[in-house]
């Protein structure tokens, strides 16, 4: 317990002032019998990146879709600043597992589609934003190309860059790596650290893989399943001023995943 | 096709085909059969027959008025069945049963309903590719991946947005695949229905021509609705091919 704090009251951090959102007794059936969620109470504190992590069957990307307002919840609400909301916002911009680009539009277009859907801006400032967030995200030069000519790391970038490119205050990412190779996930993580910590975004950030949790996490939440429920809130404590290797490598990194892996492996039976 | 380690091209079966009719021809096998080389003669008088050109005129402008109604219903009818689970349900087996349905068999009721003219045919037009058209949209709208969907509504679109920014484009594949294939369904339900009505436009001329044993003028008629259609649908297919590269690259 030394090496991160860990919260044992999973809603001691609820409904702070600091918290951009927050979840009150999220309860989530699909259909009769499926129980999905189980009155969740959550602070997604300003300004950093929490993860929603657990094994398969525990709710993260219910609970995601649902902060998203993509999914109506059975019980419980979702607040933005204090204030509820139903159904998605322009406060809250989402980066998708499958990238859900429209495959017959350009990189520009795809980037430049929130702001089109919004009418944010005329079609040349919206060109401009567009591939300023482009570069952002390391695709200078493929503004043209189309998503088939693009390998699946620099999709992401493209689905990442249409998410900034709206300007919402909360990035909400599910899996976003996962469909991506090993190397390419790694220079992607060190990225998007690189990347949020000039945008001073909230992120919500659903993944299956611890390690990907530690690195890049201000606050892990860990769900357990059937139906999901928050066993345990762990803020790994990492200084981000080191180096992608060095964070690799520090013991508390290394700790941290050892800890959250001895609290998950007894729902993997 | 290869043979010999040679490349063929698909012309090259045509050929053999042709010059077969020819030779029977030649010989006079059949009286229904004349050379192909007098066909081929009979057609470009054909073409400049002002009987012929008003007919063509008259069966063109009822085809392309049916197609455009046929398109536009049987879109609409595939994006009401693949959004919403009620209208699929109702609607669902009719257009299935009209879709699979020996329709020739209706043409005389519709000439009954819509008399002898140009009304009759465009009916038919509808009749014969609209459901096919809707068919293939609903397949298309319903393979549409739930994330694009989902990221259509994170993004802020309107219900209208959603359709016609993403929905309609990500189905484009298959509506035009349907469109094709209804195209090619006009076509026949138009050779048909003509010939069973067959007063009206290129119907009465094939009468014509096969009541009076002119057998030229018969398959010169036949070849040049061959090239029509084959003309359309290649449009068709050119408008497919360039969208072929996202349909073979969605999940």
């Amino acid at each position: 317990m030394s090496t991160a704090a860990v919260a044992q009251m999973p809603d001691q951090n609820a409904s702070t002032e600091d918290n951009i959102v927050e979840v009150r007794n999220i309860t989530k059936y699909y259909g009769e019998d499926i129980h999905a969620l189980d009155s969740i109470n959550l602070g997604f504190p300003t300004g950093q990146m929490t993860t929603l992590l657990g094994p398969s069957g525990c709710g993260k990307t219910t609970l995601l879709k649902i902060i998203a307002g993509l999914l109506e919840t059975t019980e419980g609400e979702v607040l933005i600043h204090g204030k509820p909301v139903f159904g998605p916002g322009p406060e809250r911009a989402f980066v998708f597992q499958d990238f859900a680009l429209l495959p017959w539009a350009t990189v520009i277009e795809n980037v430049g589609f929130g702001l089109e859907l919004t009418n944010k801006g005329t079609k040349p400032e919206r060109e401009e934003k567009a591939k300023h967030y482009i570069n952002e995200v390391g695709l200078g030069g493929f503004e043209y190309k189309y998503p088939h000519e693009l390998s699946g790391g620099m999709r992401q970038r493209v689905g990442l860059a249409r998410a900034l490119a709206v300007n919402a205050e909360v990035l909400l990412m599910d899996e976003p790596f996962s469909a991506v190779d090993e190397q390419t996930r790694r220079k992607f993580q060190e990225d998007l650290l690189y990347l949020l910590a000039n945008e001073k975004k909230s992120v919500i950030f659903v993944t299956h893989s611890i390690e990907e949790a530690v690195y890049v996490s201000d606050q892990i939440v860990l769900l357990s399943p059937r139906p999901g429920r928050i066993h345990s809130i762990i803020r790994p404590e990492i200084s981000r001023d080191s180096t992608p290797d060095e964070i690799r490598r520090d013991k508390r990194y290394l700790d941290t995943v050892e800890e959250i892996w001895t609290n998950l492996r007894k729902y993997l039976d | 096709m290869k043979i010999f380690g040679y490349d063929i091209p698909p012309v090259f079966s045509l050929l053999i085909w042709i010059s077969l009719w020819e030779i029977a021809g030649q010989l006079q096998l059949a009286f229904i059969l004349p050379p192909f080389s007098a066909v081929v003669v009979e057609l470009f008088e054909l073409v400049q027959r002002p009987d012929f050109q008003s007919a063509a005129y008259q069966t063109f402008e009822s085809f392309v008025i049916g197609m455009t109604i046929a398109i536009i219903a049987g879109v609409a009818l595939g994006f009401l069945m693949g959004s919403n689970r009620i209208a699929n349900s109702v609607l669902g087996m009719w257009v299935n049963i009209m879709a699979s349905a020996p329709l020739s068999s209706l043409v005389p009721v519709l000439m009954l309903l819509f008399g002898l003219g140009q009304l009759t045919i465009i009916v038919t037009v509808i009749l014969f590719s609209t459901w096919i058209i809707a068919l293939d949209t609903y397949a298309g709208v319903h393979h549409i991946s739930p994330s694009l969907r989902e990221m259509g509504r994170s993004f802020g679109a309107s219900r209208f947005q959603l359709l016609t920014r993403v929905l309609f484009w990500a189905a484009l594949p298959e509506i035009l695949a349907g469109i094709r294939m209804g195209l090619i369904r006009a076509v026949k339900g138009i050779v048909i229905g003509q010939l069973l009505v067959s007063v009206v436009a290129l119907g009465r001329l094939f009468r014509t021509f096969s009541d009076n044993f002119q057998f030229e003028e018969f398959w010169a008629l036949t070849i040049a609705l061959f090239i029509f259609a084959l003309l359309f649908s290649s449009a068709i297919g050119w408008l497919e091919h360039k969208v072929e590269y996202y349909a073979a690259t969605r999940n």
